[in-house]
């Protein structure tokens, strides 16, 4: 692991510090907070702290827990605003950080401890009355995507596809579902075509697909579900010859591969030692599962052990990222957080 | 003078026909207007209508039960952006007009601030949105709080309640001034007691069409950093406050912690609805604008009263 990105750990005497505050915290649960805890950042992990926010605001009501959307990217440099004041405690985050990121977090002398929260899919939709096509592969969703691709008819995505005009939506390049897509299907983080019907809403997407016999799109699987009924989903084959539909099923067992990702919250280490900003994540991780998978927030809870494991590194002020910048995006979490976890 | 009895032909038919057509199309005209606004309201209504009841008006929002969100948050941040905006920008923007319109000398120096105060109203939102994050949100360290949100709001204004107030200045007859000056009065108390009260109503219609725009702004507000969501408005309760800490130290301390605290208005709050992917939440977006617009109309009732009152009271 590059020594730049190695989880740096706290000093033992401050672990046992850490550790007894939050023993103590669990006890006096009765006791108010007052505080505010200013989290931003992307809009797909946004419905799941505005969920924690509101069930903490029940336990902790003077607590003022506020969440703005400004895109993963906008979030995290509003995590490393250069004047403490301004920057917020929590980001949001559908990528694990960037490298320029790290950067700016070395600039500023932010420590942040790293969190994965769920389990989001992109759903790659055609409109209903599509019916030659169930499912494309990463190859062909390349072709199409790529940077000067000239496919612009079905008929030239796969042979036997009826001559029928291809339009393309997807989410604009501020959303961290472009740079996912693009990092998964063409290769290269915001590598695509621009010849795209390109919204950061994701209704409009979903409105321009069921408008358009010929479209094809993709965006967030949470976006997806309540409007199953005007679109059709697709199964991706990552090339082995078995294309995987998107459910909550196969993006939790990492079966839906590679379009199905983690989703993280990012925590800056020294307002972690708030008691406001420390309440909302314990109280966010015991209750992860619900808040996640609520109906209104939809997306796919984590394995619980992974849960115990961030929650853990969050009390013991484990700072940094597992991610490499030449880490593979589609090793599954077990894998990176349990091997930090073994050191 | 052999010429003209030979060019002019009556053809009074003919032009009666061309100004009844001319009436016709500028009647049509009109109701193309009418009937976009009449459908506006019309789709709110049928949309959001379902949605407005007292809890609607007193809780706040929700994204797990959206079935009891509610824009009472939203509806306080937006009072209290205005209430910044009106108490920045109207003596700011009346201030500047009366030096410009009745002081200033006209030269090239005052004829260059006009055109620039002319552009400055032109400049598109979001561009004051960038120039409040780097003024107030950074330098003057407001934070991302309603203080720096109405502030830049009042920016947002102030050019057009100059050039409003300047048309209602110039409006008032200077017969006036000169009586005025002529029986001994000040320039001010000439201002103060003739030409202000003779340019009121067409300020007060300045100041509220400014102000109606303000109020429906999103993308500044977005800019420097209105969230998306909060559940508390500015400050929290008052009541607790002063409760704890009594009446003047509770209210100080509200008001300290109103203006620094992060914030959501009715525009940021629709606009949010309406990114939401579930139908209800779009019901909830047209509530809002609904309630946006019963604001906006009362805003626009008040001025109009007023401009009734102050015409009453000065031809009496």
């Amino acid at each position: 692991m590059n020594s730049r990105n190695r989880p740096r750990r706290l000093g033992s005497i401050r672990i046992a510090a850490v550790a007894l505050v939050s023993v103590a915290g669990v006890a006096l649960a009765m006791e108010p907070l007052t505080g505010k805890v200013a989290v931003d950042g992307s809009s797909t992990v946004a419905p799941i702290m505005k969920a924690a926010a509101e069930l903490f605001r029940a336990e902790q009501p003077r607590v003022t827990v506020t969440v703005g959307v400004s895109g993963t990217g906008g979030g995290f440099k509003k995590f490393f605003e250069a004047s403490p004041e301004l920057r917020t405690d929590i980001t949001n985050a559908s990528r694990p950080i960037k490298p320029s990121e790290l950067s700016k977090a070395a600039e500023t002398g932010v420590h942040y401890i790293e969190l994965p929260i769920a389990f989001d899919g992109i759903a790659v939709v055609v409109n209903p009355k599509n019916s030659f096509c169930d499912s494309l592969t990463i190859a062909e969703l390349r072709a199409i995507w790529a940077p000067g691709s000239t496919i612009r008819n079905w008929k030239d995505v796969r042979p036997g596809f009826p001559d029928m005009a291809l339009k393309l939506y997807g989410p604009g390049h501020d959303s961290g579902t472009f740079d996912y897509f693009t990092e998964a299907v063409v290769g290269t983080e915001r590598h695509s075509r621009n010849d795209y019907t390109a919204n950061e809403d994701d209704n409009v997407l979903v409105r321009g697909v069921e408008g358009d016999a010929g479209a094809l799109g993709y965006f967030g699987f949470a976006y997806y579900q309540p409007n199953a009924a005007k679109l059709k989903l697709l199964a991706i084959d990552s090339g082995d010859g078995k294309p995987v539909k998107p459910s909550p099923e196969t993006i939790g067992n990492g079966s839906y591969h590679p379009l199905g990702r983690p989703l993280f919250i990012y925590v800056n280490a020294d307002a972690a030692q708030r008691p406001a900003v420390k309440a909302l994540i314990e109280f966010t991780f015991a209750n992860a599962k619900k808040i996640v998978e609520h109906r209104r927030v939809n997306y796919v809870a984590l394995p619980q052990e992974i849960y115990d494991v961030a929650l853990r590194r969050f009390r013991e002020g484990v700072t940094g990222t597992v991610y490499a910048p030449d880490t593979s995006k589609t090793r599954s979490l077990a894998e990176l957080y349990g091997a930090t976890e073994r050191k | 003078m052999s010429a003209a009895p030979s060019a002019y032909r009556p053809a009074i038919g003919r032009r009666r026909f061309v100004g009844r057509l001319g009436l016709a199309a500028f009647v049509a005209l009109s109701l193309v207007a009418l009937v976009a606004l009449g459908a506006l309201i019309l789709q709110v209504l049928q949309q959001g209508g379902s949605v407005i009841s007292r809890t609607f008006l007193s809780n706040p929002p929700s994204i797990l039960e959206p079935e009891t969100a509610g824009v009472y948050v939203a509806i306080i941040g937006t009072l209290w952006l205005i209430g910044i905006t009106v108490l920045a920008a109207v003596p700011l923007g009346v201030g500047a007009a009366i030096w410009l319109e009745e002081y200033a000398p006209r030269n090239r120096l005052t004829r260059f601030i006009h055109l620039n105060i002319s552009n400055l109203a032109g400049v598109p939102s979001i561009v004051y949105g960038l120039l409040g994050l780097a003024i107030f949100v950074r330098s003057l360290q407001m934070g991302r709080s309603v203080l720096a949100g109405g502030l830049t709001l009042a920016l947002l204004v102030v050019p057009v309640i100059i050039i409003a107030t300047r048309e209602a200045l110039a409006a008032v007859p200077p017969s006036i001034r000169h009586a005025s000056l002529a029986l001994g009065a000040t320039r001010w108390q000439t201002i103060r007691h003739h030409v202000l009260p003779a340019a009121l109503p067409g300020i007060l219609t300045g100041v509220i069409l400014s102000l109606s725009r303000a109020i429906g702004e999103a993308a500044p507000l977005i800019l420097i950093g209105a969230v998306s969501y909060v559940a508390a408005p500015p400050g929290g309760s008052l009541a607790e406050s002063v409760e704890a800490q009594g009446v003047f130290a509770g209210l100080r301390e509200w008001l300290r912690a109103a203006l620094s605290d992060g914030f959501t208005a009715l525009p940021v709050q629709i606009y949010g609805w309406i990114g939401e992917p579930d139908e209800i939440f779009h019901a909830l977006a047209a509530g809002g604008i609904l309630v946006l617009l019963v604001v906006l109309f009362s805003m626009n009732a008040v001025a109009i009263g007023i401009r009734a009152w102050q015409q009453r009271h000065r031809h009496s």
